[in-house]
Order: structure tokens, then sequence, then C-alpha cells
């Protein structure tokens, strides 16, 4: 057997950013040709910025990097790019309005004279994709792909400059399982070819298929490189967090009381003219917590939408504790205790340089604990500030610093506490967990069985299976915009299961299907 | 107090004492280069202020319709809004303090408050106009608000010229202010007025409205992150336009002061560009309200300090222009003194990491 | 009966002021396409106004008045891109601090050159040439419409054609928009998005040093203290309008040079002058506003018709 020839090595790399956190504090890390290369660990534990430095797009504190053997500094993308080196960013980088050969070509355009050669540069991008059996039509635009397509398209973005070491950053976090099937073919077809591939990833059984070695960080630190044959998930797993975590989720059995959400023959028609949303019929019941899986982008964002206020539906109605929502705004609907835990903390669920305290308070400040005819009660606000972080164990040096300052999971864990220090009756969770680590999942997931323990409605909308199928009483798959799937008690379903109606491969009949509306 | 906000605190004194000092070297530059007897330009310009309680008072007068606009660029900006109204609006304040002050009798004590008042009103409804336009149909408020700057100039203009005009003057000038409209002098031996007490009231009461109330921490929660601020059932755009009518009120009043603390008649025939100097002296408060008064004491310094060197020498006071310009450039600049700022937090955070070492070498 | 030579006369007006607007807001494109928002127009070309009088003045030719000019432009525009671009300070407010220190600096320097603060008619500088294009301005009423006009009022139209080519089919101009619409995209292949934006302000620069020239060295003869009066401004409006198109851009100007125009007739009529100057500025602020409300309305009913559509 060929001896494995080392085309990477990271040694001692120490990052600290300009806010102070310290991401990486002294990782080594080295791969070689011709393998698959996991790179685990939980959100924030630091591999994210340690392949941005490999990439060229943050420099590393100190630290030094060897490529082939020889000392190199990685000053920036491009620099990395000449290097062989490619990302696959887990959020696309693409030029939505332009088309493939275009977003392929960008920056390494054919030219005839002092114009883009386009004809050459299309000839150029087929035969490309054709060399790594890549269906994908250069003269069609980026917005009118699908998801896998637009990730194929990135890879051979990276394909076309000549990288040899590829860098995917949670590829399959947006795929379905007949995607994710394929990109693994794809990957291995790479990796034979000598191509390397450094697979980040928290999703061990995908490690475990896929990769040769595997490389675990935890809060900076690097724990180790281990052969994936050798090592159990278990294993894994205790590596990236230090104590057992129990991937099965403890909650006894449900006490469903009355119906708090009604949503019937709802459909939401967006701006392409596509049913986000079509005649879509379930109810939330009070001491449930209703999981709806799905791949992204199926409706549940729309769903959400429209439940807390923030979009407009077409046909159908919604009726949050027997009142209909139709004209109601986001107050009103924050006013029938209902409480949005948004998918994306950074863009709706914070501010980013307002405080702690500020954060938590942005809804309810006008209410009278807080502030007396308009006029902020300072002492009331700043007792709730120290209260929440206590609370809900959000770290971090005092409730008045800026919330950006923290990490995922604390702020995921503000947001937290403002939602549910409402006292809500409904809280709607749109991906509570995601980028948020083990520990600060695991208090999630706490306190949302606590609140259906409560006689909370709890509605999860989450792309992560486990979680899905762990914290939810019942489960509806949502695809293309319909309900294909209604299990009344998650216990009784695998991940398997789901994939085939997420997929849209297998349907319910709709006597099953109604069942989710409990005779309304 | 965190070190992190301690260290915050440090590179942001330390970045407007360096803005300050560069401001000063290129005052020096200029002189030096361009003047034929640069030590008596320096001395008007730098000393000149102090040298009679009468140019003290200067200062002073200078600073009072700073102010104003600053309080105004403060309230829009904390929006996260970027009309540049705060000049139109000042100048609409002093059309219509000069129409009460000229047209309406009213007894002393009531007859300034009252143009004031009118003042504020005006501005507030020329404020109005970009905030509207932006609400209902997306119009920038950047383009329409600099367009409207100039529609005001020119119908003010109009109005004092055919409408209060004052025939027997050579020069554009409106009719004389009433006795009982004029803002009383309350220091002697300079024109510092009434006026002034109430810009400092002002900014008080803004930094009250935006730090004390549950309206301003609505309005900075909107400027801080629109889509959140919606999300967490905040009426984002009756917050922006309320904002910046608010904005358009203070900014009005700022011009009714000044006319009728400063002038007996309207003189005018450009808008003075109390605006854009507005934004710098709001820059240099940090965006704060209580620090106007001082900013604005130091805008008002350098403003007199160019008029007297361009008295007393041949350097014009345009300078002034130039160096507001190269501070708003300064200020603004966030990435300035970023790698000291780094180096410090650096070393605070791996001193808490608790490895050991030197500091790193970058 | 209508005097048409009144006719003919207009339209010459109109195009020739339209040059500046057309030149400003042709560069105003290249930075809105690579996402910068660029206010310092009205300073630029004040600046180079001035400069380019100055130069021409001092070095004895159109030529130092060019080199005087176009170099103005480019060092202010450099230093509103290194203290956005680089020094990441926020772009409205460069913006304002470059028109801020154009009008200080241009009245302090007209003064240092001609010891008043109004005008440079004491200095003796070159403008640009008058073009009679043979053949054209023979045509009768056509040809004095079309010809005769400043070399650089040409230019500013043939900038049309050249700007369109350099977005859609050269390199630098798929990098520029790329940059505009996803720079993270552009880095991501290696892209240096400062350096791509950087030179999109400096070529701005140059196209609106341009247009503040031809205000000093062709509209007039001479540069007067705040000789632009907000025509940068117009000229973003335009670009707006225009959505960032040359062709879009080409129209809007005309549009706003129209009303720009209308205002040097009315002053003949008894209107106050004032109102009459009000015209191009109320004329922006109604265009941009009409246009704003068109393009929702467009929005809406094409919603609506998809709406419809989907549900049938």
């Amino acid at each position: 057997m060929e001896a494995k020839r080392e085309v990477l090595r990271m040694e001692n790399i120490v990052k600290v950013y300009s806010n102070g956190v310290m991401a990486n504090k002294g990782i080594n890390f080295s791969i070689n040709a011709g393998e698959i290369h996991a790179l685990s660990g939980e959100n924030g534990a630091g591999k994210s910025t340690l392949m941005k430095i490999i990439f060229g797009e943050e420099q590393p504190t100190s630290g030094d990097i060897y490529i082939n053997g020889q000392k190199t500094v990685i000053t920036s993308p491009q620099l990395a790019i000449k290097l062989g080196i490619g990302m696959v960013h887990q959020h696309f980088m693409l030029v939505s309005s332009m088309t493939v050969a275009e977003n392929v070509i960008l920056g390494v355009e054919p030219t005839k004279g002092i114009l883009i050669n386009m004809k050459h540069a299309i000839k150029q991008v087929e035969e490309i994709a054709e060399k790594y059996n890549m269906n994908i039509n250069p003269k069609m635009k980026v917005e009118d792909l699908t998801v896998g397509q637009k990730q194929k398209v990135e890879i051979l973005k990276a394909l076309f400059r000549g990288a040899k070491i590829l860098i995917l950053d949670e590829p399959t976090a947006v795929l379905t399982p007949q995607e994710t099937t394929e990109l693994f073919e794809e990957l291995k077809r790479l990796r034979d070819s000598g191509y390397t591939i450094i697979f980040i990833s928290h999703k061990l059984n995908e490690v475990k298929e896929l990769c040769n070695r595997i490389t675990i960080i935890r809060h900076g630190k690097s724990m180790g490189v281990y052969d994936v044959k050798t090592v159990t998930e278990q294993d894994i797993s205790n590596l990236m967090v230090g104590r057992d975590v129990i991937l099965n989720i403890e909650k006894s059995a449900p006490k469903i009381g009355k119906t708090t959400i009604r949503v019937s023959d709802l459909t939401i028609i967006g701006e392409n003219g596509k049913h986000c949303i079509n005649r879509l019929s379930f109810s939330l019941r009070e001491g449930e917590i209703l999981g709806i899986a799905g791949v992204e982008g199926n409706g549940q964002l729309e769903l959400v939408e429209a439940l807390t206020g923030l979009r407009k539906y077409n046909a159908g109605s919604i009726e949050i504790c027997g009142k209909e929502i139709s004209q109601c705004n986001v107050k009103d609907i924050r006013k029938l205790a209902v409480s949005h835990i948004p998918e994306d903390r950074m863009t709706t669920g914070a501010a980013p340089s307002l405080s702690i305290t500020e954060n938590m308070l942005s809804d309810k400040i006008s209410s009278n604990s807080f502030s007396k005819h308009g006029i902020i009660n300072k002492r009331a606000i700043k007792q709730y500030g120290i209260d929440m972080v206590k609370q809900y164990q959000i770290l971090c040096k005092n409730p008045d610093v800026s919330i950006d300052s923290l990490s995922g999971g604390n702020i995921q864990k503000a947001v937290l506490a403002r939602e549910l220090s409402n006292n809500p009756k409904i809280i709607i969770a749109d991906q509570p967990t995601r980028g948020v680590d083990v520990g600060a999942t695991e208090f999630i997931h706490k306190r949302l069985i606590n609140m259906r323990d409560n006689k909370k409605s709890v509605l999860l909308i989450s792309s992560d299976l486990n979680e899905v199928l762990g914290l939810s009483d019942s489960i509806i798959v949502m695809h293309e915009g319909r309900i294909a799937a209604y299990f009344p008690d998650a216990a009784k379903i695998t991940e398997l299961q789901l994939g085939g109606y997420m997929l849209g491969i297998e349907k319910q009949s709709e006597e099953e299907i109604k069942e989710v509306r409990h005779g309304q | 107090m965190d070190s992190n906000k301690r260290i915050r605190i440090i590179v942001d004194i330390t970045k407007l004492i360096i803005t300050i000092l560069v401001s000063c070297g290129l005052v020096t530059l200029i002189v030096l280069v361009t003047s034929s007897d640069p030590v008596n330009a320096f001395s008007s310009f730098f000393l000149g202020p102090f040298t009679s309680v009468r140019r003290i008072g200067n200062i002073v007068e200078a600073a009072s319709p700073l102010m104003f606009t600053a309080l105004a660029v403060i309230m829009i900006f904390s929006a996260g809004q970027f009309s540049m109204i705060s000049e139109g609006a000042f100048f609409i304040g002093t059309l219509g303090a000069m129409m009460i002050a000229t047209s309406v009798p009213l007894p002393a004590g009531i007859h300034p408050i009252v143009a004031i008042l009118v003042a504020g009103a005006m501005g507030a409804a020329v404020a109005l106009i970009p905030a509207v336009l932006k609400m209902k149909w997306q119009v920038s408020e950047v383009v329409t608000s600099l367009m409207l700057n100039y529609v005001v100039q020119f119908f003010a203009i109009y109005m004092v010229s055919y409408h209060f005009r004052e025939i027997s003057s050579s020069s554009l000038a409106s009719i004389e202010f009433k006795d009982t409209s004029i803002l009383p002098v309350i220091i002697r031996g300079t024109r510092i007025h009434l006026g002034i007490v109430l810009g400092v009231i002002l900014c008080i009461i803004t930094y009250f409205l935006l730090y004390r109330t549950t309206f301003g921490m609505k309005l900075r929660t909107v400027g801080n992150n629109a889509k959140f601020a919606h999300y967490s059932g905040i009426k984002v755009t009756g917050i922006m336009v309320i904002s910046q009518v608010i904005a358009g009120a203070l900014a009005g009043m700022g011009g009714g002061a000044e006319i009728l603390g400063m002038y007996n008649r309207f003189k005018w025939t450009t808008s003075p560009g109390y605006g854009w100097s507005g934004i710098v002296v709001a820059l240099l408060a940090r965006d704060n309200p209580l620090m106007v008064p001082l900013a604005a004491l130091f805008m008002g310094y350098l403003n007199v300090g160019a008029n007297i060197m361009a008295r007393n020498s041949d350097v014009s006071s345009e300078v002034v222009q130039i160096i507001q310009g190269v501070m708003i450039l300064m200020i603004a600049a966030e990435a300035l003194l970023k790698k000291w700022k780094q180096k410090m937090i650096v070393k605070a955070a791996k001193s808490e990491a608790g490895m050991k070492g030197d500091v790193i070498n970058d | 009966m209508i005097d048409y030579s009144f006719i003919v006369d207009f339209l010459f007006m109109w195009i020739r002021v339209a040059t500046p607007i057309l030149l400003a807001s042709l560069g105003a494109i290249l930075c809105e396409k690579s996402g910068v928002v660029n206010l310092g127009l009205d300073g630029i070309m004040l600046i180079s106004a001035l400069f380019g009088v100055l130069g021409s003045a001092y070095g004895g030719n159109l030529i130092w008045g060019v080199i005087a000019g176009v170099g103005s432009a480019l060092i202010i525009s450099g230093i509103f891109a290194y203290f956005h671009l680089v020094l990441k300070a926020n772009a409205v407010l460069c913006g304002t601090a470059v028109n801020t220190i154009a009008s200080g600096l241009t009245v302090f320097a007209l003064q240092l050159a001609t010891g008043e603060k109004g005008s440079s008619s004491s200095l003796k500088s070159y403008t640009f040439p008058t073009v009679n294009i043979p053949f054209i301005k023979d045509i009768p009423i056509l040809g004095d419409i079309l010809s005769g006009h400043n070399l650089i009022t040409y230019i500013a139209f043939l900038m049309v054609i050249v700007i369109w080519i350099f977005m859609y089919k050269t390199p630098l101009g798929l990098r520029m928009r790329a940059v505009g619409e996803n720079p993270n995209a552009a880095s991501s292949v290696g892209q240096n998005v400062i350096k791509i934006r950087f030179l999109a302000i400096l070529l701005c620069g140059v196209l609106v040093g341009f247009g503040g020239m031809y205000l000093s060295m062709g509209y007039l003869s001479m540069f007067t203290r705040d000789m632009v009066a907000g025509r940068g401004f117009i000229a973003l409006a335009a670009c707006a309008m225009g959505q960032a198109t040359p062709v879009g851009v080409l129209i809007s100007s005309m549009v706003f040079a129209f009303f720009d125009g209308l205002s040097n007739i009315l002053q003949l009529l008894q209107i106050p002058s004032e109102f009459v100057q009000m015209l191009p500025y109320v004329a922006t602020i109604f265009g941009l506003t009409v246009y704003s409300i068109q393009k929702i309305r467009l929005q809406k009913k094409k919603s609506k018709e998809i709406q419809q559509n989907a549900i049938e």
C-alpha cells in the first residue's frame, strides 16, 4: 500500500478575534493526499476558524502552516486558491443573477482581446462538469437551480481553479438524503483520484460512512486524530464534549389538552408564483411538542412567518387560541402569548450592538413591570438582566455587554430567555439548536420539554432529525408546502422512514394525514 | 466594567485626541504653506478666541446652533436613517421664527416662545416629507432630503424677498423683528442669548428620550437591527418617521433660537450650513446627547478662530470646512487604531485563558 | 405660428444641460454596481471644476487643465475610497465629508489664486472646443440640434456605449457586478473586493471629474462658487431611476436635464426666480417618488397576477 503523503500541516495554531474570543488555542492538524478527513467538534469549538485560516480568510495570531512540506503564509483566498485549496462554504457563495458559467469563470475569465470570450467559457465549464460527472447546464442562471445543483457549482468552482484540497463545511446540512448519497459518491471518486477532502461535520453517522480519519476539536484545542474505523460514535462524541452525552432525550408521556393553534387549508404563494404552502391543515394542542420535519425550503419558514405575524397568507385560516389572526400584526400575536425562537438569531433574533439585557427586553419594554408612562424603570430592567442571565446560564461578563460578544449558544440562550420568560402559551421554535454547542443544546431541550410538561404548546421545526425524533411527541413531515405524513407517536418511527416522506418518495393517505387535525 | 468595554473607551478617546491633533496639524500645515505671516495666522486661530470676553462669548454663540442640529442628527442616525434634512429644517425654522417675529404681535416672554415653537413645527413638517416618502414608497431619504434642502433654501429666500422684505435695505433683509420677539442676552459683555440655555436643556431632554424612555429604547433597537425590532413587535416604520419628525423639530427650533438670539432681521442669502457642522458635532460627541454641548463648543472654537484668522491675516475662513470634512473622515474610520485595540484585547484574552508566555509577536 | 427655432434652441440646450448629469450618473453606475454608496459626487465635481480651471490657467493650455481636473478628482476619490473601504468609515459620512471638504477647499483655493471668493473670472482659463460634425451640421433642423456641441458632450454620450461594454462584456465589469451583488461570492474566488471597489470609485471619479470640468470649461468658461448646485445628487437620483444601467441612466438624466433646462426658460417669464431655481430639485423628488410608486405598483400587479395564476 502506498505510503500516505502529507499535503498540509498546521502547527500550534492560535487565533484570537478582535472581540477577545480565543477560537483556536494551539491546534495541530495534518492531512494526506487521497483521503477524506473529518473535522468534528461542537459549534464554537473552532473548526470554522481553522478552515478560514487555511483558506486565507483569517490570519492566525500565531502558528505555522506547511503545504507539501513548505512553510507557507496564506494571506488571502486568492493565494489559497493558487496553492490548490478550494472551499465549499455552508452558505453558498454564488451570484444569483449570473449564469453557472459566469460564476465558475469569475476571476479567471477567458478573454478575446479585452472582452470576455463567453463561448469558450461555456465550453470549458461543460468539459469540466463532464469530467467529474456532474450534470449542470452552464447557461442556466444560478437563481433557477436546486440546492443540490448549487452545491455542485460550488465544487466545480473549486475544481476549475485547480484545487487539490477541498474543504466542505457542513455540506449535507441542506441536502436531501438522496442528494447526500450523490455527494458522497462524488467525494469518493475525487478521493480515489488523489484529491484530499476535509469534511467538516458533526453528523457522526456520515463521518463513519465517508471518512478515513477524523480530527476532533474541543474548546479550541485538538483532541487528537483517529482512524475512523477504530472509534465508535460514542467515543467521538465523548471526545467532543468530554462527558457522556445522552443522545437519547428523556421525557415522560405527554398530557394533551385543548387546541391552541388551528391551521385550516392554509395557502401561501411566494413571490415567484410557487405555492410555498398548499392547503395545509393541522392542529397544535396544549402539552404537546409537535415536530415538523422536512428538508429546508419546503414551506417551514413561511409557515412560521405566517404563524408569528411576519407574513400574510393568501387563503385558509389560522386560529390562535380561538382567534383568527389574518388581520393581526406581530405585536397582536405576541399578546396572544405566542413566543417565537427564530431560525436565524443574528439577523432576526438579536440586535448585535445592544446589551444582553436590552435584547432580552425588546418585546416587553412597554409592560408595566419595566416602564411606567413611557419611562424606563432602570432598577427593574437591571434586575431582570441579572435574573435571566443566571436562570438561563448565559456565559458572559455581565448582562450589560453587547450581545455580539457571546458565542452562538449563549446568544441562543438569551433568545430563549426573552421568549420563554413571557410565560407564553405557545412556543414556536425554529431550528432552536442550530449552531449551538452540545451543552446549550441540552439546556434548550430540557427547557422545551419543561414547557410542554407545563401544558404549553411547542411547535418544533428542525432539520436535525435526531432532535425532531428525540424531542417531539408527534411529527409532521412537510414536503413542497404540504403535509406528506403525520406520525402521532414519534417514538415509533426512524430517521430512515422519515427520509422517504421528506423526499416525496412516499406519501401517506389522506386519512392518515387528516388525523393531525384532531377532528377539526 | 469589563475589560472589553474599558478597552473600547480608551481607544475611542485616543481616536478623538488623534483626530483633534490631526485637524490642528492640518490647519498648521495649510497656514504654513499659504500664509505670508504664519505666526500671526496661528495665534489668531488658536489663541484669538480667548483674547477677550467678547470673543469667548463668540465661541458659545457659535456653538449654540450646532447643538440643535447635532441633536437632530443623533435622533436620525440612532434610528438607522440617513436623512440629511437637519440643514433644511434649521433654515425653515429661521423663516418661521422670522414670520412670527415680524408680523404677529405678542407680549414679551410669549413672543419668542411662540416663534420658536412655530419654527420647530415647520422644521418637523419639512422633515416629515422624506420620512413619509421613505415609509410609503421606499424612496431614499438621503436623496430626497438633500433635494429638499435646496427647495427650502429657495423657498425661504423667496418669502423674504417677496413678502417680508425691508425695502430700504440694499442687500436682502427682512423687516425688523419686533422687540418683544428677540431673545435676551444673558451674559453681559457678550451676545450669549437665552437660546443657548434652550439648547442645553434640549440636550438633556434628548438624552433622557433616547436612554430613559421606552420610545428611545425602541428607537435604538430599530437603528441597531430593524428586522429584529419588527420581530419583537415594535412598529418600525412609525418609529422611523417619528424620530425624523422630532429631529426636524429640534433643528427647526435651533433655527428659531439662532435668528432670534443673534439677529434682528433675516439676512441670509443662502443656508448657513449649520446642518452639516451638526453632523461633525454629533460624531465628535459619539452620538451621546450629553456630550453635544462640549463638542459644539469645540466646533465653535474652531469657527471663531478661523474668523479671527481670516480678519487678521491672509488665510480665509473656509479652512474650517476642510477641517470639518477631515474630522468626519477620521472619526468615522472604524478601522483606525484597530490593530492597537486588537493587541490590547488579545493580551487581555490570553491572560484570561491562562496561557503562559509574553505578548504575541505580530 | 410656432417659432421652431425656439424648439431647436431648447433641444440644443437640453443636450448641453444633460452633459454633466449624464457623466456623473454614468460614474455613479460604477459605484452602485460594485456596491458602493458614493454621495460625494457633488464635491468631486466641484473640485475638478475648480482645479481644471486653475490647471489650464497656470499651465497655459487645455491639457494642463485636464490633467489637473482629472488628477484632483482622482485624489479626492482616492481619499474617499481609502477612508470608506480601508478604514471602514460609513459611506454616507464619507460622502458628506468629501462635499464639505470640497466646498471649503474650492473657495479657499480660489481665494488664494484670484484674491476673491466669487469666481475665477480674473483668470484666463481654457475651455474644451466645440465640435461641428461634418455632414451632420448641414442637415436642416437636426443638424442645428446635434452638431456644434462641446467635445465633452459628445464624449458623454459616447460613454453610454463604452460603459455598457465595460460593465457587461469585460472581465473587470463582470467582477465589479459580482462584487456588488454578492461580495462574499467574489472573495470566495479570490477577488479582492476592496481593490475592485477602489477601482470603481476611481473610475467613477474620472467620469464625474469630466462632468465637473465641463461646467467650468465648457458650459461656462470660468469657475463660480457653488456652481455644481447639487447636480451630483441629481445624478445619484438619475442612477437610481435608471436602475444603474447605462441606457436607463441616459433616459433619466435627460428627464432631469429637461427640468434644469426648463428653469432657464422660465426665468424669462415673470415667475419669481427662486421658484424657477427650485424646479430641478422638486422635479428630482417628484421623479424619484413617481418612479418608486410605479415600481411598487408594478411589483404589486405582478405578484397579484402570479397569485391569481397560482390559485387557478
